[in-house]
């Protein structure tokens, strides 16, 4: 191909959307990263999925034991059905924050892997859209097999449960943009414990194990800002078949915070590596 | 001179209020092999990104293959083959995977990019190491295979960032071959070096830069030929009395240095400037005559030496 | 030039032996103490990695399971074990911190120290012996269990979950639960070589099980036998009903508080002795 050529082709592509971010090609992105989890030790990947089941047995049948039901959105649950779908929307949140924190701040500071592929076409915006789509496979994959579990233990109340894996795909890529984005400000070990004083109280406090009625309104105002409380209550409502409109709200909050994570990323990765 | 692929016009790059690149001049003709000279922090690695498309210019301007990277940088990448300074292999992947996950970031068909790494492995002398760690690669491995992975693309580019430091001798004359014979088969070379053999085996024409800016411009032998005399004469009298030596020197060969731990004479031949120093009666702890180099270039035009 | 010179190191001389004695003195009696005092250090460059977790995560817990979940037994079955959900929870809460923060604390700097920055080389090529190297990581472990336990008793006193006079002791139960827990993870842990992950794997199939299954929440005795022996070897288990007898009196037998205290300390004197011994094969191969 000659110059000339390669300034023809450019002038297709640079007319398109967000030319200079984006070759269009995460995909590469991703079976990199496929390739990758596959040389790693596959008990590593596959007891990803093992903590929120050991969760639901440990909890699901001591604590149930002493609880009972609870009450949510009018219908009486079971403990177990009841916390089911918050270790559920928890792991999606774990998973997908883990790999767009943790891994990309070692790929970000000690390995010059993203260096390295934004030396080729592509651009910052295929390399954080395919490590998060990544990130959403492994977790769609772990959702998967929970949802196994429940619903052969008899967790899962209505036919809606089904459309609680796509649920969970908007929670993690919500929780992943985000991530990712965030943790490109990040530059010391030490700074990377504030995503778990932030996980953490969260995971605690968002109607994970006791319905938010039992606290004072003002503190159940601040738990309805946050995430998780947002796709706990969304996809417990789908695996309990407790159907309201307020779900739609709860999608609409994911959306937007994948559309400001993205730019985030995005944004940031440019400005570290193309300077 | 035919259409240049790389031509950059008072390029400028500045880092907060630090200007890295000070406003820098130079063109790359198709085909040929064309070099950075110059000490650590001269600013060569900055120039290399804003050519390879990854590093916006402050000012001046950049075309490469005719486009500017600041509009073009998927377009230009794509013609490009990059070996960084320090390596940036994937480490989590094995040394087959890492030639065909890279060609696959240039949206090359899968069965293309395989064979391709194929031959690359065997360009890159590597075959054997197909399936092992990166890890577990010597630091001479490691460089070939990067230079492999850059010619995945099958480049019309190739920008090498001080493509030899911190190699063993061995391990550099395997490279410098490896180097030789892209360059013989018309690939465009654009390297940084802050050896001066290196520039001198590698490079059709190069430039001597320093602190941001161009010192001098040429190919080897004519750079050497316009800064230094034919011959040198270094002189080692111990380092507390090269001073006061040199001192006692003046007037031999066309010019003096004086370096902290040595004296340089340079003249056309070097066994009659040593002649004259021994009339002096001065006796050196060692004395060794030499060709000129591009250090003896880069000396004269800095007063300073490549290598600190 | 081959000028002859002599000192002090040449050659057999009883001053020089004299000197040398002299100087390993200290490092031979208080080696430990400097490991500690690196470890120490290391903690103030990251200090906030270790204050802010020790003040916000007792606070986080016993609000949201004392209370919360406390609240949502209160409407089930009321009290647990003759007591509130907050009382029967909180000293659990407590060794669950010191077994979680040993967890930590046994894996990652051990595995740095012996592989991902192998500063114990470093200390073994000073006059530092392997034994003390382990010997000190140890006191700095049981300093940060010991803090962070005074804070989290505080703090759990503040929420008035700690009846009883004696509750203050619990702290030693959690210091015994953490190294009863980190001998033998220790001892592991230095023996690795290879990387496959194993930390990943040590937490999740042994330290989170042993978390979820000790009886933390609830009752041992609510779980199906068949899982009841997790809680039976876990040293979580046995420090756990050790500070509930400390803070509310849970009034076990006497020999079964026997038992806890023999294994716990069983277990930590095994898995130390053997890590010093790994860490000597290793440091001086
Ligand atoms: N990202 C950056 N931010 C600030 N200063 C930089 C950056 N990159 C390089 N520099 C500075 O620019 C100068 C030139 O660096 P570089 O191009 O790497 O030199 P060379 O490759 O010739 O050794 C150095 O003083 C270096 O510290
Ligand atoms: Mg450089």
């Amino acid at each position: 191909m000659s110059a000339v050529e390669a300034s023809v082709r450019a002038e297709g592509r640079s007319s398109r959307w967000l030319g200079s971010v984006f070759a269009g090609n995460p995909g590469a992105v991703m079976s990199r990263s496929w390739l990758a989890t596959r040389s790693t030790n596959w008990l590593v990947v596959a007891s990803g999925f093992l903590e929120p089941v050991l969760y639901l047995l440990s909890l699901g049948v001591g604590l149930g034991t002493l609880i009972g039901t609870v009450d949510t959105g009018g219908r009486q649950v079971s403990y177990a059905a009841f916390i089911a779908p918050a270790l559920l929307a928890t792991s999606a949140m774990n998973g997908a924050v883990m790999d767009s924190t943790f891994n990309v701040f070692f790929k970000l500071n000690f390995g010059k892997l993203y260096e390295g592929m934004l030396a080729t076409p592509l651009g910052p915006l295929d390399v954080a859209l395919g490590e998060i789509l990544m990130a959403l496979l492994r977790g769609a994959l772990y959702g998967l097999a929970f949802m196994g579990v429940m619903a052969a233990v008899g967790l899962t109340l209505s036919w809606t449960a089904l459309l609680a894996l796509p649920a969970l795909l908007i929670i993690a890529f919500g929780f992943a943009s985000l991530g990712m984005g965030v943790v490109s400000f990040m530059k010391t070990f030490t700074q990377l414990d504030w995503i778990f004083f932030v996980l953490l109280p969260m995971f605690l406090l968002s109607s994970t194990f006791f319905p938010i009625t039992v606290y004072p309104p003002a503190v159940r105002i601040v738990i309805e800002c946050l995430p998780l409380w947002h796709g706990i209550e969304l996809v417990r409502g789908l695996t309990t078949g407790v159907i309201t409109p307020a779900l739609l709200w709860h999608v609409v909050y994911f959306a937007g915070m994948v559309a400001v994570g993205l730019v985030l990323a995005t944004t940031r990765l440019k400005a570290l590596f193309l300077k | 001179m035919p259409t240049p692929v790389i031509t950059a016009t008072d390029l400028v790059k500045r880092f907060g209020d630090f200007d890295a690149v000070k406003g820098i001049s130079f063109e790359v003709a198709p085909g040929e092999s064309f070099g950075l000279l110059g000490p650590n922090g001269a600013g060569k690695s900055t120039t290399m990104r804003m050519v390879g498309a990854v590093s916006p210019r402050t000012g001046g301007e950049l075309s490469i293959l005719g486009l500017d990277p600041n509009r073009y940088g998927p377009e230009i990448r794509s013609q490009l083959g990059v070996v960084p300074q320090s390596d940036n292999l994937d480490v989590e992947l094995p040394v087959l995977q890492n030639l065909i996950v890279y060609g696959r970031y240039f949206g090359l068909p899968r069965a293309l990019v395989k064979q391709r790494a194929g031959e690359l492995l065997e360009f890159a002398q590597l075959t054997d190491k197909a399936k092992t760690k990166i890890d577990d690669l010597s630091g001479g491995m490691k460089r070939r295979l990067t230079i492999a992975r850059a010619l995945i693309n099958d480049p019309r580019i190739l920008l090498l960032d001080e493509p030899t430091t911190g190699l063993d001798p061995q391990a550099r004359h395997i490279l410098w071959d490896r180097l030789f014979r892209l360059k013989e088969q018309g690939t465009t070379l654009v390297l940084t070096t802050h050896y001066m053999d290196e520039a001198e085996q590698l490079c059709d024409r190069l430039v001597v830069v320093d602190k941001g800016q161009i010192m001098a411009e040429g190919s080897p032998a004519s750079l050497i030929r316009r800064y230094s005399s034919r011959e040198v004469v270094e002189l080692r009298f111990g380092s507390a009395r090269n001073a006061s030596a040199a001192e006692q020197l003046a007037g031999v060969g066309e010019r003096i240095e004086v370096l902290p731990d040595r004296v340089l004479i340079y003249a056309d031949d070097g066994e009659r400037a040593l002649e004259a120093v021994r009339g002096r009666g001065l006796e050196a702890i060692t004395s060794l005559v030499r060709r000129s180099s591009l250090e003896d270039v880069f000396l004269r035009l800095t007063g300073r030496s490549l290598i600190e | 030039m081959t000028t002859a010179t002599t000192n002090d190191f040449d050659g057999p001389s009883t001053d020089a032996s004299a000197a040398a004695l002299r100087a390993a003195l200290r490092p031979r009696r208080f080696g430990a103490l400097y490991v500690l005092e690196h470890r120490l250090r290391a903690a103030r460059q990251a200090w906030t990695s270790f204050v802010f977790p020790a003040l916000g995560t007792p606070v986080l817990y016993l609000f949201a399971m004392g209370l919360g979940l406390g609240s949502l037994i209160r409407q089930g079955s009321g009290s647990v074990d003759g007591v509130s959900y907050l009382v029967f929870v909180a000293p659990a809460l407590l060794t669950a911190a010191a077994f979680q923060t040993a967890s930590e604390e046994f894996i990652f700097p051990i595995r740095v120290g012996f592989k991902w920055n192998p500063i114990f080389f470093g200390m073994n090529a000073a006059p530092l012996s392997p034994g003390q190297i382990i010997d000190g990581n140890v006191l700095a472990t049981s300093v940060r269990v010991v803090l962070n336990g005074l804070v989290y008793f505080a703090l759990m006193a503040l929420f008035g979950a700690v009846p009883s006079g004696w509750g203050v002791l619990s702290v030693l139960a959690a210091l015994l639960t953490a190294l009863s827990f980190g001998g033998p993870l220790c001892a592991y842990i230095a023996s690795l070589d290879k990387e496959a992950s194993q930390e990943t794997l040590v937490l999740r199939f042994v330290v989170m099980p042993l978390t979820l299954f000790s009886g933390t929440y609830f009752p041992l005795a609510l779980m199906p036998v068949y899982l009841q022996w997790i809680g039976w070897i876990s040293p979580l288990w046995h420090g756990t009903q050790l500070a509930r007898d400390l803070t509310y009196g849970a009034g076990e037998p006497g020999w079964l508080v026997a038992v806890h205290l023999a294994y716990l300390v069983a277990t930590f004197v095994v898995g130390w002795q053997l890590a010093r011994r790994i860490a000597g094969k290793r440091l001086n191969k």
